[in-house]
């Protein structure tokens, strides 16, 4: 770990925001300034020691130390106590959230979103052979269905897994892309174009393309930072999924948006 | 008349719901209150806060919907069972802290019944065995240590009443013509009730030296009781029901034979006995299920497990080899069984079928190959296997076999936990889309008293699956685990000697 001045970094090749490379951000260098010094003390330091070390105002001090303790890499020793570096930091490469913990969040929301769209519910975490489902609740019309929970959905072939996808950076991208049925979206510049609309419009659509008789609308989960944890779907027969203009309606949309929005918010806190 | 309003006096929350006619959810309102734990053993409720709450919840949850007390047909109540409330009449103060059902302040009086040979005149009247569980004894302890209340209770100078009769009364009115009744599934659960007649028991009342002027009125669990006198004023209150029976209720569990377990802290397993009151087991508590009005009673059979979700807890909070709850389920998935160990969770005794308060708690099968993976799934096994043992007695004792059973309750997220129970019961599990069922239950019996709802049929169409876990265990290694289960719950019957009792009574 050096302790000089942070380098400059750089943007990866050809990725451009509005057209030219922004500056650093102070606040982030300022978070791993906060890291460093925590790194370094060897010992928990209080508030003012933190501010202290960095010549920063407690209040500016406070506020970047509580934000790495909600986000799970500073640990806090009681309230109003000393802090550590937290042990998120090592396992950063493992899933931040636990599949057990997303299901255990989302079950109100997501039997309440089953009983208002009269539809089946997955909650899906990504993974990189497709969409693992974490949480499965019934088509409550009390016909014979099985719990998919465990289940992997193709990636490009399902509402929630193109959700996951259009989100992705460390999901590699199915480099083949299996047919399910005539509808499955086979082409990468097809996918590619879907997943733009997905990335600007919140949701994804899927009508027959996994089982042709099937349609899904799916909307991702948001965790710290608005980092996508993975997402919320609905599914069932085409008919009682989309219109007769072959889109969801407004009114399921705005349901499946509302119940991600709510199990986003749990997840943070 | 939109909505049926449901109040949840819980352990530790207060909680109004309004539902539609479809039963689903409208919205809901909640608010915690303290735990008071004075002394050791004890655990009491402040009843005059308890009340505050309800006074702010039924207003939220009403404002939630955007409805006014126009828009609700009935109102029905819901309350944590045997937590005992005495009070003033006059001034509607409660002259002791309530005493809850986790309280064990009564043993001594209660080891005395068992003594003194009462025990079966006590199960051949009210179908309980004498345990610290139930009000009775509560309120005789209350007699013998709060001044001047046996005198007051004998002048009708100080009320009692479970939950749903504190509320009952202070919902119509208060001191000012607040109504003094209980229901039937509550007053099963006092040890002063006679089960067959569903009245107080007179040789009961004698029993325990419980004046019976003090005594509320036992009415059934579906009928107009009184209107609301301020809160909701008008709307009729036209259910109560206990919280266990409510969830019974809530789960549509209709015919005799159905059966539901409510998964929390503890577990609590009721099967619909019908109408005539079942013979006495060794095993199980005989209780009143529900009382719709001048309908037969339905019975139930209800097998309490103690510890299921505190003992996750304790893995979480004691052993730490879990960040949270759910997160046991992704350690016990680590492992494919229990790697040889047995896990027997009677940390205060066993509660149903073996009703031993001396048991405690055992690991069986350590050996090193044993890590925390096994634990965890050993820890999944014991509450699987706990309710196992109290489906063979209903099966054993009362000649019922299950066809299925509905589960509700946090741990019903746990899909190894249900998938193991499903195994080791060799019947179908079925989770229901509605998660409150103990709010729907005391919805469903008040909307049925007023006509919101035909009838039960109206109901059962209401209920639907949101999961079911199907039985896929090899009849071999259920029959093997049975066996290690009731062989390492032997050890746990061991495990506290004599000695080490005499031990702990100085």
């Amino acid at each position: 770990m050096t302790h000089g001045n942070t380098s400059r970094s750089t943007m990866p090749n050809g990725v451009l925001y509005g057209g030219r490379v922004p500056g650093n951000v102070q606040a982030v260098e300022r978070a791993v300034a906060v890291l460093r010094t925590l790194a370094a003390a060897g010992r928990p330091l209080d508030l003012a020691e933190i501010a202290a070390a960095l010549e920063l105002p407690k209040t500016t001090a406070f506020g970047l130390v509580r934000t790495l303790r909600d986000v799970g890499v500073v640990e806090q020793h009681g309230t109003g106590g000393a802090y550590a570096l937290g042990d998120a930091l090592a396992r950063l490469q493992q899933t931040a959230l636990d599949p057990h913990d997303l299901r255990s969040i989302a079950t109100n929301w997501a039997d309440a979103l089953a009983a208002r769209s009269r539809l089946e519910v997955l909650v899906t975490m990504p993974e990189p052979g497709g969409a693992r489902v974490v949480h499965h609740v019934f088509r409550p019309d009390d016909s014979a269905q099985e719990l998919r929970t465990g289940d992997l959905l193709p990636l490009h072939a399902t509402a929630a897994g193109k959700v996951l996808l259009a989100h992705a950076v460390r999901t590699p991208r199915p480099t083949e892309l299996e047919r399910y049925s005539t509808r499955t979206i086979t082409q990468r510049p097809r996918l590619d174009a879907v997943l733009r609309r997905v990335r600007e419009s919140g949701w994804a659509g899927e009508t027959g393309e996994f089982h042709p008789d099937e349609a899904g609308v799916a909307v991702a989960l948001r965790g710290y930072g608005g980092l996508v944890v993975g997402a919320v779907s609905v599914r069932g027969p085409i008919e009682r999924v989309t219109g007769r203009d072959g889109r969801p309606s407004a009114g399921l949309l705005d349901l499946v948006r509302s119940t991600a929005h709510s199990i986003s918010r749990a997840v943070v806190t | 008349m939109s909505y049926v309003a449901a109040i949840d006096q819980g352990t530790t929350s207060t909680r109004c719901m309004l539902f539609d006619r479809q039963g689903q959810t409208v919205s809901l309102a909640q608010r915690e209150h303290r735990q008071l734990f004075r002394r050791p053993g004890w655990a009491e409720h402040d009843a005059l806060e308890i009340w505050r709450n309800v006074q702010r919840v039924v207003p939220q949850a009403l404002a939630q919907a955007g409805a006014s007390e126009r828009d609700v047909a009935a109102l029905g109540i819901a309350n944590q069972r045997e937590t005992t409330v005495v009070w003033d009449p006059a001034t509607g103060r409660p002259l002791a802290p309530a005493i809850t059902w986790q309280d064990t302040r009564t043993s001594e009086l209660v080891d005395a019944l068992v003594a003194a040979g009462d025990a079966e005149r006590i199960r051949r009247t009210t179908g309980l065995r004498p345990a610290t569980y139930f009000a009775g004894p509560r309120l005789r302890w209350l007699l013998d240590h709060v001044p001047g209340l046996r005198e007051r209770g004998e002048a009708g100078d100080a009320l009692f009443g479970t939950m749903e009769s504190w509320l009952i009364w202070n919902l119509t009115g208060g001191p000012d013509g607040g109504i003094h009744v209980t229901d039937a599934t509550n007053a099963s659960r006092t040890m002063l009730m006679d089960l067959t007649t569903r009245q107080w028991d007179d040789d009961m009342l004698a029993l325990l030296g419980v004046p019976r002027a003090m005594l509320p009125q036992i009415r059934s669990n579906a009928e107009r009781y009184g209107d609301c006198d301020s809160l909701l004023r008008g709307v009729p209150i036209a259910a109560a029901i206990g919280d266990q029976q409510a969830a019974l209720f809530g789960q549509t569990c209709f015919e005799a034979g159905d059966a539901k377990c409510t998964y929390g802290t503890g577990a609590f397993l009721l099967v619909n006995a019908g109408t005539e009151r079942p013979p006495d087991t060794d095993g199980l508590l005989t209780t009143v299920g529900y009382v719709l009005g001048d309908e037969p009673p339905v019975h139930a059979l209800e097998g309490s497990i103690a510890m299921a979700g505190s003992l996750v807890q304790w893995l979480r909070d004691s052993l730490e080899i879990i960040p949270t709850a759910p997160q046991i389920e992704t350690l016990a998935r680590t492992v494919d069984d229990s790697g040889g160990c047995t896990i027997v969770p009677a940390f205060s005794g066993l509660y149903a079928p073996r009703w031993s308060q001396e048991a405690r708690g055992v690991i069986v099968g350590l050996t090193s190959y044993v890590g925390r993976g096994h634990l965890a799934r050993a820890v999944l096994e014991a509450t699987a296997w706990q309710t196992w043992e109290v489906v063979e007695a209903v099966r054993r004792e009362a000649g019922i076999d299950l066809a299925g059973l509905r589960v509700d309750g946090g741990m019903t997220s746990n899909h190894l936990l249900m998938q193991m129970v499903a195994d080791v019961l060799d019947v179908p599990v079925q989770r229901p889309l509605v998660s409150e069922t103990v709010c729907l239950g005391a919805a469903y019996a008040a909307g049925l008293t007023v006509g919101f709802w035909a009838g039960l049929s109206t109901l059962r169409r209401n209920w639907h699956r949101a999961a079911s876990w199907q039985p896929r265990m090899d009849p071999r290694a259920r029959r093997r685990g049975a066996r290690r289960w009731s062989h390492a719950v032997e050890t746990a019957l061991l495990a506290a000697r004599p000695d080490d009792q005499d031990d702990e009574d100085d």
